[in-house]
């Protein structure tokens, strides 16, 4: 049962990670003094993700709505990106939700992306977790598909629905590639538009591509088309957290490897060597490629990936 | 006046050189640009050479007449003044109706009645979402026996009765109708307005129930229902007030207000009625704001662009089909908190603004519009500047006086098209309903809001009193009108003696047939007037078809 | 760390244009806003406050209705045993109301001819002198 609790104690625990002053772990830990519990079902981690404009904080509504009628409760982390320029945000996802305002059993939290690097805020997923030690049985994570965002979102998820609309663009091609490698269920929201059933018909081919079973759904989130459908679906899938826990550990390995790359790529930047090549580079000695190779041979390794 | 195009570029170019450069370089201008409050640039110098592509006959023509540029009608306020319409409406029925016998005492001559904000959103006077709200900015009308009341001693068939009223505009058409009828009164001689603009809700007021789509069916039904029984009466008044207020500029004012027109137009047509047979009692509302030449020719503009609109998008053959009638009201943005006085004065130019262009019905703002809702001595001052300016300034003796202004005529013929740009933008995104969804329309406010903000913040542009000529007095007190904090429990029980009186179970069964009804596509006004007879309040009507027709929820947009 | 406010829209009341802009001008200077939408019970902003974890919130607010919104909206921020979220007021407030406000633990109310760079100032202050984290705000602005 969730009280208010919770909802005050969590949102502190979130704000102290957000901002640095606490850790993970001891923010963890605070909750569990402050007397909290995970009741943590199998496979109950959502991510929903998908292009501006495709609905889903209606999506997630509906959703919120399905879930609470099985008594389930549910933390929504909506994430929505911060300026580039003012490093400030505007977070309005919570005004699709209200339905649930005043539902205890509800906790909804805007996050400011505040450029992870576009990709996945750490705040995020460390919000997902603590989310989940105070007790709820369902999190969604809602994100806005741009950058790296849509894929980093597998590290934190069990479970992945992305969602697009009719004509949306190029429809399928507004769906990058890579998604059909993380994505659990794809929905095409807004179906009623014209252009939605060739949007699912495009978006099977590509599933069966990819040699994965991928159901493509249709809703109209703004009146509930589709949505016991879509619930149905995440339920049946909710269940298979082994190909979930693997996927989750390769991409999370390869993040870290990637980052840990990043930053020594970074650190060579800066060392002695690194800053005579660009010297070198500024005075028209030599070209950018050439100057590419030079740095890269200081790092060690190959010039050339493949 | 015969002035070669060639000689006159020339002349002007000799001007520029031989008068004005020396005039500048000893005294420069303090600005490069001047720009209109919606930020249009203004050219230091119009002349005859702006105006060419304007042909007097095709463009600009005359009163009464094709395009109407020049106003609807052939006399306009030679024959008799605009409508002074002051809005009035606070606490319980009975205090409203003293309120508009006062205003008609003092010489007002149409009345038009403000609601307050649980009517205007479909709750009853005991919903808990009314707390604090019954009787605060409008009056509380729960039933037709609040109607009664508000309009007691009034001669229906006598004087034209707006209602500022939306999402449940309907309901209170039909109380209106029901209250004619239970007073003797022939609906066939009742004129007035229900502003019943649903769509500018989504964009700008925001005053909304069900979504877009069910909520124009809502006002087709009364557009049909009205265009059948009511000879005389308005049943919509397509709004630019609103969205202007929100932020945006002059010409998205009239181009999302006309597309808001067409989109109406388009949807009874659907229904297979006859333009010609319900167009002519389309009448709209534009807000006059404080740059002066901007509004005069918006309002030529705007009558330009809606008869092309009806003759050659809808095929029109009626000239009351093209003819776009308004009501408008001096800009409540413009008016200022600090040193409230000074609104006497943008309010009278405003005023100014809408009758030289042509208005057919004003409400002047007090000067207290910034602090709370009209005091008696407010509305007064407001109202004589109407009178003031009918019987002392002049303008009334010839029709359009602006016109040929080349000023005017070029602001008009730029705002003309850039209505046009609007409509190929919003025809090419899908049409006003889909634009709406989309959210298009308040974006593109948004954008505005902001600009105008951030042009306010640069210094670009000024309330005086407020961001200059600002003296650390303190502010000058007035007396505002006084809220009545009783009014709420007298609503309350007023509300509860009409339930106690009333036949249950035929109200029930009169919710039941508006249910049925709006399941289908028949008109929905005779099962609501059945309901409102038996005394179903606005709520119960409203709350009937919650299921019905859904809940609407915005995305903001910034 | 930016600081996070609430804006928020009280009752049935449909102006929103101040709110809206002040949210876009709040984030223009780097503050991460959550806006409630329109319709809101003193109920559902106290629970979005506490969700959210703001820093402030501003409730903008023109109906008249403010001596019924803001008594509402501090006795419930006490009854959940928040007493380090900062209340803020705007819109259409008499003048004689707002000693009365202050009263009731509303910090400061910014009437709506305030330019913006009054109203960021002022909530970068209140902050400051104010909020929560004062310590960690306070090193971060003096390094």
């Amino acid at each position: 049962m969730i009280t208010h609790r919770v909802h005050r104690d969590l949102a502190r625990a979130i704000s102290g990670v957000e901002n640095g002053i606490v850790e993970l772990p001891a923010a963890l830990a605070a909750l569990a003094a402050q007397g909290h519990r995970a009741t943590r079902k199998r496979g109950a981690i959502l991510g929903i993700t998908g292009p501006p404009g495709a609905g889903k904080s209606t999506l997630v509504d509906r959703l919120i709505e399905g879930f609470r009628a099985e008594g389930e409760s549910v933390a929504v982390i909506a994430v929505d990106p911060s300026s580039p320029f003012t490093q400030g945000a505007v977070l309005g996802d919570r005004v699709r939700m209200q339905r649930h305002a005043g539902d205890p059993e509800v906790y909804i939290r805007s996050m400011a992306s505040r450029n992870a690097g576009g990709g996945l805020a750490p705040a995020t997923r460390d919000a997902v977790r603590l989310a989940e030690a105070a007790g709820f049985d369902v999190i969604i994570v809602e994100t806005v598909g741009v950058g790296q965002v849509e894929l980093e979102i597998v590290a934190v998820a069990d479970l992945i629905v992305v969602v697009t609309v009719p004509a949306l663009g190029d429809g399928v091609q507004a769906i990058k590639a890579g998604l059909t490698e993380i994505a659990d269920i794809f929905v095409v929201n807004m179906a009623d538009r014209p252009g939605g059933n060739r949007t699912a018909i495009d978006l099977k081919h590509m599933v069966r591509e990819s040699h994965r079973e991928i159901p493509v759904l249709q809703t109209i989130a703004q009146d509930g088309t589709g949505v016991s459908e879509l619930l149905t679906a995440i339920v049946a899938k909710r269940g298979d957290e082994d190909s979930n826990a693997v996927r989750a550990v390769r991409f999370e390995v390869v993040r870290r490897v990637r980052d840990r790359a990043v930053a020594q790529a970074l650190a060579a930047l800066q060392s002695p060597d690194a800053a005579a090549v660009l010297e070198r580079l500024r005075g028209h000695e030599i070209t950018r490629n050439d100057a590419i190779d030079a740095v890269l041979t200081i790092l060690g390794g190959p010039v050339h990936a493949h | 006046m015969q002035t070669s195009e060639k000689t006159l570029a020339d002349e002007l170019r000799e001007w520029e050189h031989g008068t004005l450069q020396p005039f500048t370089a000893r005294r420069p201008e303090s600005r490069e640009v001047f720009r209109t409050l919606s930020g249009t640039a203004l050219e230091r110098l119009y002349t005859p050479g702006h105006v060419t592509g304007v042909d007097y006959v095709r463009d600009t023509g005359f009163p009464g007449q094709f395009p109407y540029t020049r106003g609807p009608y052939p006399t306009m306020y030679r024959a008799q003044p605009w409508t002074m319409r002051q809005i009035a409406g606070f606490g319980t029925a009975d205090d409203t109706n003293a309120r508009f016998r006062y205003l008609i005492s003092q010489g007002q001559t149409g009345i038009s009645t403000d609601f307050d904000m649980p009517t205007l959103m479909g709750y009853d006077s005991d919903d808990p979402r009314s707390e604090g709200e019954v009787g605060r900015e409008g009056v509380a009308i729960d039933t037709v026996d609040d109607m009664l009341d508000l309009y007691a001693g009034i001669d229906l068939e006598q004087i034209s009765v707006s209602m500022t009223i939306n999402p449940s505009a309907w309901i209170l058409l039909a109380m209106y109708l029901v209250t004619a009828e239970e007073r003797g009164f022939d609906w066939k001689k009742l004129s007035g307005t229900i502003q019943n603009d649903i769509i500018k809700e989504y964009v700008s007021q925001k005053e909304w129930v069900y979504p877009p789509r069910p909520a124009m069916r809502i006002v087709r039904d009364t557009i049909t229902f009205s265009a059948q029984h009511l000879p005389r009466y308005n049943p919509v008044n397509v709004s630019g007030y609103h969205t202007r207020e929100a932020g945006s500029t002059a010409i998205q004012e009239v181009a999302f207000t006309l597309a808001a027109g067409i989109a109406y137009v388009e949807e009874v047509v659907k229904a297979g009625i006859d333009v010609d047979d319900f167009a002519p009692r389309l009448s709209f509302f534009f807000v006059s704001q404080i740059d002066f030449l901007e509004e005069v020719a918006k309002f030529r503009a705007a009558r330009r662009v809606w008869a092309r609109v009806m003759k050659e998008r809808f095929g029109a053959q009626k000239p009351e089909s093209m003819r776009l009638r308004f009501h408008c009201q001096t800009a409540g943005a413009s008016c200022t908190a600090r040193e409230p006085l000074n609104n006497i004065a943008r309010t009278a130019i405003e005023a100014l603004a809408a009758v030289c262009g042509g208005a057919q019905s004003l409400h002047t703002n007090g000067y207290d519009e910034a602090l709370s809702i009209p005091s008696e001595a407010a509305m007064k001052i407001a109202l004589r500047t109407q009178q003031i300016i009918a019987e002392e300034v002049g303008v009334r003796g010839t029709i359009d006086p602006l016109a040929g202004s080349y000023a005017i005529e070029r602001l008009t013929a730029d705002i003309e098209q850039g209505c046009f740009d609007y409509f190929a933008e919003i025809d090419k995104r899908g049409g006003v309903v889909k634009c709406l969804e989309d959210n298009y329309f308040q974006l593109e406010l948004a954008d505005a809001a902001y600009d105008f903000h951030r042009r306010k913040d640069r210094g670009e542009l000024h309330f005086v009193g407020v961001t200059k000529y600002r003296d650390d007095s303190p502010n000058p007190a007035v007396e505002l009108h006084h809220v009545d904090e009783a009014a709420a429990q007298r609503q309350l029980a007023r509300l509860a003696k009409t339930k106690a009186n009333r036949d249950d179970a035929a109200v029930r069964r009169a919710l039941d047939e508006i249910v049925r009804v709006a399941k289908t596509d028949e008109n929905l006004m005779p099962a609501t007037l059945a309901a409102v007879k038996a005394r179903a309040s606005g709520g119960e009507i409203i709350n009937a078809l919650r299921p019905v027709f859904g809940t609407y929820v915005e995305t903001p947009v910034f | 760390m930016p600081i996070k406010v609430l804006v928020a829209k009280p009752g049935l009341d449909g102006h929103d244009r101040g709110a809206k802009v002040l949210a876009r001008s709040l984030r223009d200077a780097g503050m991460e806003v959550v806006y409630t939408g329109l319709h809101q019970t003193p109920e559902m902003i106290v629970n979005a406050a506490i969700q959210e974890d703001v820093d402030v919130v501003g409730v903008s607010i023109l109906s008249g209705a403010h001596m019924t919104v803001f008594p509402k909206i501090m006795e419930l921020l006490k009854e959940r045993e928040v007493d380090d979220i900062v209340v803020l007021g705007g819109g259409v407030i008499q003048e004689d109301d707002i000693p009365k406000l202050k009263a009731i633990g509303v910090r400061e109310v910014f009437n709506a001819e305030a330019s913006t760079q009054e109203l960021i100032d002022g909530i970068e202050r209140i902050v400051r002198e104010y909020g929560r984290d004062r310590a960690r705000r306070e090193a971060a602005a003096s390094r």
